[in-house]
């Protein structure tokens, strides 16, 4: 190895100083070209969907800034399965990144109790406790606190192919889940191999359509107020046994077992299955030209119910949540309050439903997709939750895969829900 | 200005500083970086993995000791998660191996357009592992996937599978789209290998009348061992802590089916809350690595030893 001489080693010196100096300037250029004293920027994560989509939300928050020029929303579009995670990651992980963040119905316990989103109870206007539909507040609220703002209210409707129906002579569509079985079993008679689609993948796609389906076999809570398990007997068990009973007799698509709502769209747009359950923009979806070879010919109804339960519908709202690390707090309340405000609840009414009740009675509103409207209103009336518990993520995960142990036939119903039940303690540790 | 005052001495320098200190200086920068970003979280993580720490539970971290490493090696869902990685590590890996030498051997043919050949092999590998993935998915798509279309066309099949929906299939195809996008990272090492080997040596035994699968077994096979091995550490290794392709084709399912231990270490971690658990997951993954990567490394050794 040759030896530096006394010059070369000046040289290597004063470049490394050089270096080191041109890094200091240029961070503190990067600091100081920020944006104005006066301006605010506020970082949001919302979700990658059809129902209000990229488009609709820089409306929105174009809107919102307009009305603001002083704020700027850097606003982030993340999918569904990655929501939860990215949350928790960057507000505990990341030093908190976020302003608002959006937070689905199962969600608050565990984000307030990992100090994530703050409470707001008393900061919500009079006005959105009054109009805005009871059931959409449950996506928001933690032992009786308010924790986000209400901004997308739905639930998952029943559509079916008018045209299979008529084949096989149903005059109306079902309104119980005997019905469902008994029509879908005379639509496969006309030669539809599976005339029902769902979204039963292991995610949270199939827990929205097990709580469903439980809520109309009667069992609407899933554990008792001591946090004993519930799910595993009554209607989780009666509605799992139904899912199961389903996919032996033919009816419903195996392939449901790896199809999110998305799949089950495009089964129904390619005329492949008669029936399925998804969430409202599921009916734009289907009914779009572009998209679907059976476009015009599918129609809405409310869920199924079951013996005295007349329809139930889970509870798919969503809520933007301020979070416990913003510097603005006034202004990030100001910007979820703006966007679940009636005037933009009302601007993509296709795809998402206002949560408002006004909205409902308003012609201009509900002439578009008038069933659709009819529906929403019987169902938003009796809206059932996932439990809102902090181990909330850890319940759904075992029991998205006791669900599909079940549906594989690997153990019966009652075993498998009953084996998530003997986890429970663990999990409320 | 007198010439005297433009003669005069240099000025006088400071002791030059010794040569290590320059190039510790040097990198010092890339040492700091590493430091930061690898050393100490290493740490943190190795740390945490001693405490029980969830999100949910602010300001209560008590220490467990090694509880959290005890807790994952009595669970049955952590063994289950290992063997499913297991598997996929074996089947993966043998058949990218096997499948990379058939390739290389091909790719070292003399043959016109011989590069065309290579570009198109290399494409899978410069593919996105989440582009393969969603690719994978939709050709696998039971109502509108082209598998299906395929097999029913020639008759293999008369009905559509499910293939992403039955515990029996699902490992299987995403074993197939690793296979697929890892087979031509072997093929090129391979290929390196395999134009190392001096051609006399073929021509001396096409000479004494070996036959190809001879002058396989005997030259190509003992002289290709070293990168054989390294081929071999470098696909365990990535293999066994899959995620993204995993990730994104079943998510796990159906019915966990298809959940390797890097998933379960992600869900316990990121989806529980439970960091403490989290970070012990992602040290005995670690530790099961390094374990499978020094047998490679002492086999690659042994090799090297006998050889000269």
């Amino acid at each position: 190895m040759t030896r530096f001489s006394a010059a070369r080693r000046g040289v290597a010196w004063r470049l490394l100083g050089t270096a080191t100096a041109a890094l200091l300037v240029a961070s503190a250029c990067s600091s100081s070209s920020g944006t104005p004293n006066n301006s605010i920027t506020l970082n949001v994560i919302l979700m990658k969907q059809a129902a209000y989509s990229d488009t609709d939300i820089k409306a929105m928050d174009d809107a919102f800034t307009k009305a603001n020029p002083n704020i700027t929303i850097n606003a982030e579009l993340v999918a569904y399965d990655s929501l939860h995670d990215k949350i928790v990651t960057a507000q505990v992980g990341g030093g908190g990144k976020y302003d608002v963040v959006l937070m689905d119905t199962p969600w608050p316990a565990e984000l307030v109790k990992a100090n994530i989103v703050t409470d707001i109870t008393s900061k919500i206007p009079a006005n959105f406790t009054s109009g805005v539909f009871d059931s959409a507040w449950t996506a928001a609220k933690y032992n009786g606190k308010i924790y986000g703002v209400p901004w997308i209210n739905d639930t998952k409707f029943f559509f079916y192919n008018k045209d299979m129906f008529s084949k096989a002579n149903i005059a109306a569509a079902p309104k119980t889940w005997d019905e469902v079985e008994a029509d879908a079993k005379a639509i496969k008679a006309t030669g539809v191999k599976y005339p029902i689609t769902a979204s039963w993948k292991q995610a949270e796609a199939v827990i929205c359509d097990w709580t469903q389906l439980a809520a109309a076999f009667g069992g609407s809570d899933f554990v008792d107020a001591s946090g004993k398990a519930l799910f595993n007997q009554g209607g989780g068990l009666a509605a799992l046994t139904f899912m199961k009973k389903l996919i032996d007799e033919g009816l419903v698509d195996p392939a449901s077992l790896s199809q999110t709502e998305d799949d089950v769209n495009s089964v129904m747009s390619a005329g492949q299955s008669a029936m399925a359950l998804n969430w409202t923009y599921g009916l734009a979806v289907m009914n779009d030209a572009t998209k679907s070879t059976v476009a015009g010919k599918i129609a809405v109804a409310p869920s199924p119910g079951e013996g005295s339960v007349t329809t139930t519908g889970v509870n798919g709202g969503m809520s933007l949540a301020v979070t416990t690390t913003t510097k603005h707090p006034d202004e990030a309340l100001q910007y979820a309050l703006f966007l679940a405000s009636e005037s933009s609840q009302e601007m993509d009414v296709a795809n998402a439903l206002p949560m408002w009740k006004a909205s409902f009675d308003n012609p201009t509103v509900t002439k578009g997709n008038p069933d659709l409207f009819e529906a929403a209103k019987i169902e938003f009336a009796g809206l059932v939750a996932r439990p809102v518990v902090p181990y909330y993520t850890k319940l759904s995960n075992a029991l998205q895969d006791a669900i599909q142990q079940a549906l594989l036939g690997k153990k019966t119903p009652q075993q498998a829900l009953d084996d998530v039940a003997a986890q429970l303690p663990t999990f409320q540790q | 200005m007198t010439v005297d005052t433009l003669r005069r001495d240099p000025p006088k320098r400071s002791k030059p500083w010794p040569e290590t200190w320059v190039a510790a200086a040097f990198v010092a920068p890339a040492a700091l970086v590493i430091l930061l970003v690898v050393v100490v979280p290493l740490a943190r993580a190795a740390w945490m993995s001693l405490f029980d720490i969830e999100l949910t539970k602010p300001g209560v971290e008590p220490f467990v000791g090694l509880g959290n490493y005890i807790t994952q090696l009595t669970s049955a869902s952590f063994w289950d998660s290992v063997s499913k990685a297991f598997f996929f590590t074996v089947v993966t890996t043998a058949l990218e191996l096997s499948l990379g030498i058939g390739l290389a051997m091909l790719m070292d043919q003399p043959m016109r357009l011989r590069w065309v050949l290579r570009s198109l092999v290399i494409l899978p590998w410069a593919l996105p592992t989440i582009v393969n993935a969603l690719m994978w998915r939709w050709i696998d798509n039971a109502t509108y996937g082209s598998l299906n279309a395929l097999l029913t066309q020639v008759g293999f099949v008369h009905d559509y599978v499910p293939w992403l929906s039955q515990e029996t299939t699902a490992m299987w195809m995403v074993i197939i789209a690793d296979v697929w996008k890892m087979t031509p990272f072997c093929a090129i090492l391979i290929l390196a290998g395999l134009q190392g080997i001096d051609r006399e040596l073929f021509e001396a035994a096409r000479v004494d009348g070996a036959s190809t699968i001879q002058m396989f077994r005997h030259i190509i096979l003992p002289l290709l061992t070293p990168i054989i091995l390294i081929v071999l550490v470098l696909r365990t290794m990535e293999a066994f802590k899959v995620f993204d392709v995993i990730w994104i084709m079943t998510g796990g399912g159906p019915a966990s089916s298809t959940q390797t231990v890097a998933i379960y270490a992600y869900r316990t971690a990121y989806q529980g809350y439970d960091f403490g658990q989290g970070a012990a997951l992602g040290y005995i993954i670690a530790i099961a690595i390094m374990l499978l990567a020094a047998v490679y490394l002492w086999l690659l050794r042994r090799t090297g030893s006998t050889k000269s």
